[in-house]
């Protein structure tokens, strides 16, 4: 795609355009380096890189900790992307029920977890409910909330099947259970799964609002660590930062990955099986 | 439910509702700017700025949003950067939501046919007026949908400010939560006052729709 845009959009260049984008290459290059330099120098100003600040992740015992919030977000994560799959197929299920009072309900559930934050529900259960149980909260809340974006995945790619499909499975006397379990839900999934693992990656960024519940996962422990370690540079909140983004940044990375290898392979396999004209 | 008019809380829901749409009119302002400066990077002739933006787009779309905060909250007064917790609060709502309108309008770009930019660059357009001439103002009509999507969940994605001393709707639940007031009550009103920001916020996208439907 990238290359289709990068072509239409301008021409192929002759000598004076070459000329052109090459000079604004450089300037562009030369604004970029002095914007990289001017980050580094501000850093650097203000006694960021000083090896006082970074002495505290030497130690074992802050690995161990940063390790252990990692393996806590990972958690989290685990279960959360579990239920919400597990509730999105069941809510889904009931939006395509052919029993009016289900399909309401359903919608409404729905409808409302989607367009409320899922901060002010996590808070909400974290003090009415689960107390002393942050852990609880934060995979409820999300749960509901991601639970209700993946019914309306699943229901869009359920939807989406060619009609044939379901009339076909009908036809041969199979009943509405028959045809959404063996003939509908399986094309659905194949077809959606990228969004269902987009779904995960918002999943997995927002098991960091455990931060304001104060649940020991990755980015809470990097506060403590940040404002437990006094040094004579000051607190190291910077380097906790460049220290942990890269850990979100490389879990999310990882899982659009795997969407996308996801999806290139069943593109392969949906070009083989189907004949010429689908 | 009545806690909403006893003592005082009223004025402060109605400050907190205020803020809330106030912090979320002005991210979505400057995410809407960057995100079309991002897109145009991302399509240029220039291969250095294309390398910019996507490292820039993946950087902030694989962040947390609450440690984007955490960044800017704790980070950046350290590099003697003194702003109230509101601007900063707008720095990273934008420049998160920033990134998602870049997506979104690129994949826009993507669905505008050949001919169109052909037919541009025919008549003498550079790449400038190309892509916001003829390009641009298809491509946002192409996706409308995935727009509003962004949009109102901005004002949703707000509710962490609250969390780094920016007195809105979640501070307010906070603040009520600690105060000792029945916890299901408060989230009442706080549903509602969201469900009203977020239809509100449809329904401007349903009539800027409508206004710019062309018929084909």
């Amino acid at each position: 795609m990238s290359t289709r845009t990068a072509s239409v959009l301008y021409d192929a260049t002759g000598p004076k355009a070459r000329m052109r984008y090459r000079a604004f290459g450089l300037l562009s290059l030369a604004a970029i380096a002095a914007l990289l330099w001017f980050v580094y120098s501000r850093l650097d100003e203000a006694g960021q890189f000083s090896p006082d600040l970074w002495a505290p992740f030497e130690y074992a015992k802050v690995q161990q900790r940063i390790v252990d919030g990692v393996l806590e977000t990972l958690k989290v994560f685990g279960l959360a992307a579990l239920f919400s799959i597990t509730l999105g197929a069941l809510l889904a299920a009931g939006r395509l029920s052919d029993h009016r009072p289900v399909r309401a309900v359903c919608t409404a559930v729905v409808q409302f977890f989607r367009a409320m934050p899922l901060l002010i529900m996590i808070f909400a259960l974290y003090r009415a409910v689960f107390g002393a149980e942050p852990f609880w909260a934060l995979v409820i809340g999300l749960t509901l909330y991601n639970g209700a974006v993946q019914a309306e995945i699943i229901r869009s790619g359920v939807n989406a099947v060619p009609r044939g499909q379901a009339e076909a499975a009908y036809a041969l006397g199979l009943r509405k259970t028959s045809v959404m379990t063996t003939i509908l839900v399986p094309q659905a999934v194949r077809s959606m799964l990228p969004a269902i693992i987009g779904q995960l990656v918002v999943t997995l960024k927002d098991t960091s609002l455990g931060y304001i519940i104060a649940f020991h996962e990755l980015l809470y422990v990097g506060k403590l660590i940040a404002s437990n370690t006094s040094t004579p540079e000051g607190y190291p909140y910077i380097p906790v930062v460049l220290v942990i983004a890269p850990i979100y940044i490389g879990l999310c990375l990882a899982l659009t990955a795997l969407a996308k290898w996801i999806e290139a392979r069943g593109r392969r396999g949906t070009n083989r099986r189907t004949p010429a004209a689908a | 439910m009545g806690i909403l008019f006893e003592d005082g809380n009223f004025a402060l829901f109605r400050d907190g509702f205020l803020r809330t749409v106030e912090l979320s009119a002005i991210s979505a302002v400057l995410a809407m700017l960057l995100g079309i400066v991002l897109a145009a990077f991302r399509v240029s002739p220039v291969p250095a700025l294309r390398a910019f933006g996507t490292v820039w787009v993946n950087t902030f779309r694989n962040t947390p949003l609450t440690l984007l905060f955490f960044a800017v909250v704790f980070g950046l007064p350290r590099l003697d950067v003194h702003l109230e917790p509101f601007t900063f609060a707008v720095l990273a709502l934008s420049a998160y939501s920033g990134s998602f309108v870049c997506e979104v309008l690129r994949s826009g770009i993507n669905t505008v046919p050949l001919g169109q930019a052909e037919a541009a660059r025919s008549l003498g357009m550079n790449f400038g007026q190309t892509l916001g001439l003829v390009i641009l103002p298809q491509a946002v009509r192409a996706v409308m949908g995935p727009m509003s999507s962004i949009f109102i969940a901005l004002p949703r994605n707000s509710a962490v400010a609250g969390a780094f001393s920016v007195p809105e709707l979640f501070n307010v639940q906070a603040t009520l939560t600690d105060k000792g007031y029945a916890i299901f009550g408060i989230f009442f009103w706080i549903a509602i006052a969201y469900l009203i920001i977020s239809f509100g916020v449809q329904q401007l996208f349903s009539f800027a729709e409508k206004r710019l439907a062309v018929a084909r």
